[in-house]
């Protein structure tokens, strides 16, 4: 019994112990002039594990149901595995130049893809809480890695401050969860209410839950840190929160509300339908105010945050699959847009002001073509793959009887593109200033391009992910 | 009224006097004190409910190391409590408007509650039989939540390395101890004999 669990879990057991060992390893050999090569190991294990994890088959669920490893648990742990390596290559030669790289950050990295890939799997209250406080535990720690810098710690501390605070309405909530059924599994839960009814303090938990998740996807009005930590942050880190945690967040949404709640479809569709709407507006409203494109990067996932809950609170296996797949185009467009962001130095420094990016297409016209091609899909703009997310997203919405909140979405979606435009607008004819130095960076520019190609080939057929987002979502929903 | 009933009231007032006087006292070393009374009423409460393990394991872990802890770092560190309860004065209005906004939802709230079919029978834990207590919790552990207990392992990892990364400082400027240096110095070479001659010096 238990080696079949453990056989489960094998690609988790795999993580830890590559963590374990590299630390170990690392202490007591070179430290951190060994980090740069243990990052790209780190990567490369990423990709093995998530091709693993893809091309296996296990039992649906193991440790008494505590933890599950269906279809949709695999394509999450995929998408955080593949987003999570790039992140870890993109960022290794910017903290390496800015002495900030040391042996513990992929460490750290890899216990919070960890927690990540647990927090997907999460069967049980008890795995979901440990899954998510490894996580944020991790990302706490990385969000202060540049120690010496104010900003930095203030970032670390905000996040750890109102992170632990959403973590205890986490708990509040499964407290009264557990008072009130009985139990602590999902399957459970789901059981213990009768015919679309559930008892008064059942309810209660589940709004404490989805408030202390909704602050993991930083959904308004739980969204107040997101600013602070993604400018504070150093920017590979700050690439990294905005990706693999963001898919994590969304597939323990998703796994609380339809596998524990999915009986009360109708009490939890009104809150998040109401979260999204309002995510929606402030990402978009709140970020034509910014210059500084680390904080409009923040208000941006906000927004996008709100147009994937929008698939959820659909609250149909359509609605999920169209969640899957936005959340998946969001993170390809992510991880282009930071590369770019990673790139962009004065005189050997980073900056960050969008008003650095003026006639920039003048000196670098491949780049600035791949980035128009960025903002223009996350802006939702046709033919492009960002506009497919959001069509499905709209859709699923639509055919769930939720209208007005597909209406209010796009909306949203035209204010928003103003702001994407205004960076395109600055590149190509804004007034000439100091020019912007983008060093050469063959990891950075690949990954820029590779991702622009994709906001360009995927329009023929989303590279077939809309089949394989189905499949998962036909085992979380049915 | 039985031995049982009245040391459970004994218990159940000294735990929440002591928790009103930890939160109301002036001396924040009386408050730790006032805590400790609280943790030891808690404790007596599990015994009572029949659980000793879990008894033992709060005067063990608590009592004994968190708390004692706690008396350090409130001796050693210099903080101004006036200061921080001034400042805490400034928001006491808008915390007690919400807090009591909050009691008057559950209030209202309470009154409709009820629990899931069931929800009773599945909470209670009842030790099997032959086992003794600590086993029963031991095969829980070790067996049913193996894997949140793995878990928990993974999660104080991460905290013990968070915490060496934001503060370990490697120092170059002060001198360390090399134990195997010491170990491998030579007399030989460490002393010289010289032989001064008379009115020379070296």
């Amino acid at each position: 019994m238990l080696q079949a669990d453990l056989n489960t879990i094998l690609p988790e057991i795999i993580l830890a112990c590559f963590a374990m060992l590299s630390l170990i390893g690392a202490v007591y050999t070179s430290k951190d002039k060994a980090a740069g090569l243990l990052v790209w190991v780190t990567a490369v294990i990423y990709v093995i594990v998530g091709l693993f994890i893809a091309t296996r088959t296990t039992p649906e669920t193991a440790f008494h149901g505590m933890y599950n490893a269906d279809g949709f648990a695999r394509f999450a742990k995929v998408v955080i595995l593949f987003s999570a390596a790039a992140v870890l290559i993109m960022g290794q030669e910017y903290m390496a130049r800015r002495k900030i790289l040391n042996f513990e950050y992929p460490v750290l990295v890899t216990l919070a893809v960890l927690g990540m890939l647990v927090m997907v799997s999460a069967g049980d209250l008890i795995t979901l809480y440990m899954g998510l406080e490894l996580q944020s535990l991790a990302l706490y720690v990385v969000a202060s890695l540049r120690r010496d810098s104010i900003k930095s710690t203030e970032a670390g501390l905000k996040y750890f401050v109102l992170g632990s605070l959403s973590s205890g309405l986490v708990l509040y909530g499964s407290s009264l969860v557990y008072g009130f059924s009985g139990t602590t599994l999902f399957s459970g839960i789901l059981a213990s209410m009768s015919e679309g009814q559930a008892p008064l303090g059942l309810l209660f938990g589940l709004v404490f839950m989805v408030s202390g998740l909704a602050f993991k996807v930083s959904a308004v009005p739980f969204h107040m840190w997101t600013p602070d930590v993604y400018e504070g942050a150093p920017t590979p880190i700050t690439a990294f929160f905005a990706t693999a945690p963001k898919i994590a967040a969304m597939g323990l949404f998703a796994r609380v509300v339809f596998d524990a709640f999915g009986g009360i479809v109708g009490d939890w569709q009104q809150i998040l339908a109401c979260i999204s709407l309002l995510s929606m507006f402030l990402g978009s409203i709140a970020a034509i105010g910014q210059t500084n494109i680390k904080r409009l990067m923040a208000y941006s996932s906000i927004a996008h945050m709100g147009y994937a809950l929008m698939g959820l609170a659909a609250g149909t296996a359509f609605g999920v699959q169209a969640m899957l797949i936005y959340m998946s185009i969001y993170i390809v467009m992510n991880v282009g847009a930071f590369a770019f962001i990673l790139s962009m130095e004065r005189d050997g420094q980073p900056v960050t002001d969008i008003s650095a990016l003026k006639m920039y297409s003048a000196n670098n016209p491949g780049r600035a073509l791949a980035v128009l091609i960025l903002m223009f899909s996350l802006a939702g703009v046709p033919p492009l793959v960002g506009f497919f997310g959001k069509l499905y997203v709209l859709r699923a919405a639509y055919e769930a009887g939720l209208g007005w909140l597909a209406v209010l979405g796009v909306i949203a979606s035209v204010i928003g593109a103003y702001y994407y435009l205004r960076i395109v607008f600055y590149m190509y004819f804004g007034e000439s200033s100091d020019p912007l130095e983008t060093p050469k960076s063959p990891v950075l520019w690949s990954l820029l391009m590779v991702s622009a190609g994709i906001m360009v080939l995927g329009v023929i057929n989303l590279f077939g992910i809309e089949g394989l987002a189905e499949a998962a979502a036909m085992t979380l929903v049915n | 009224m039985t031995i049982a009933a009245l040391s459970f009231y004994l218990f159940a007032l000294s735990a929440v006097v002591g928790g009103l006087f930890t939160v109301i006292s002036r001396n924040p070393v009386h408050s730790v004190l006032w805590l400790i009374l609280t943790f030891l009423s808690a404790a007596g409460l599990f015994v009572l409910l029949g659980a000793e393990f879990v008894a033992m394991l709060l005067i063990i872990v608590y009592v004994g190391a968190v708390m004692v802890l706690f008396l350090f770092v409130v001796m050693m560190l210099d903080v101004d409590f006036a200061e921080l309860k001034a400042e805490m004065a400034k928001y006491m209005p808008l915390a007690l408007l919400i807090g009591v906004i909050l009691l008057m939802q559950f209030g209202l709230a309470f009154g409709s509650w009820s629990t899931s079919e069931g929800a009773e029978a599945a909470r209670t834990a009842i030790t099997p039989e032959g086992v003794s207590n600590t086993a029963a919790l031991g095969l829980l552990i070790y067996e049913q939540y193996f894997l949140a207990f793995q878990l928990a392992g993974m999660i104080l990892l991460v905290a013990m390395i968070g915490a060496i990364v934001l503060t370990l400082r490697h120092r170059t400027d002060i001198k360390r101890q090399n134990v195997l240096h010491q170990m491998w110095r030579d007399p030989a070479k460490s002393m010289e004999m010289k032989d001064v001659k008379p009115g020379q010096g070296l």
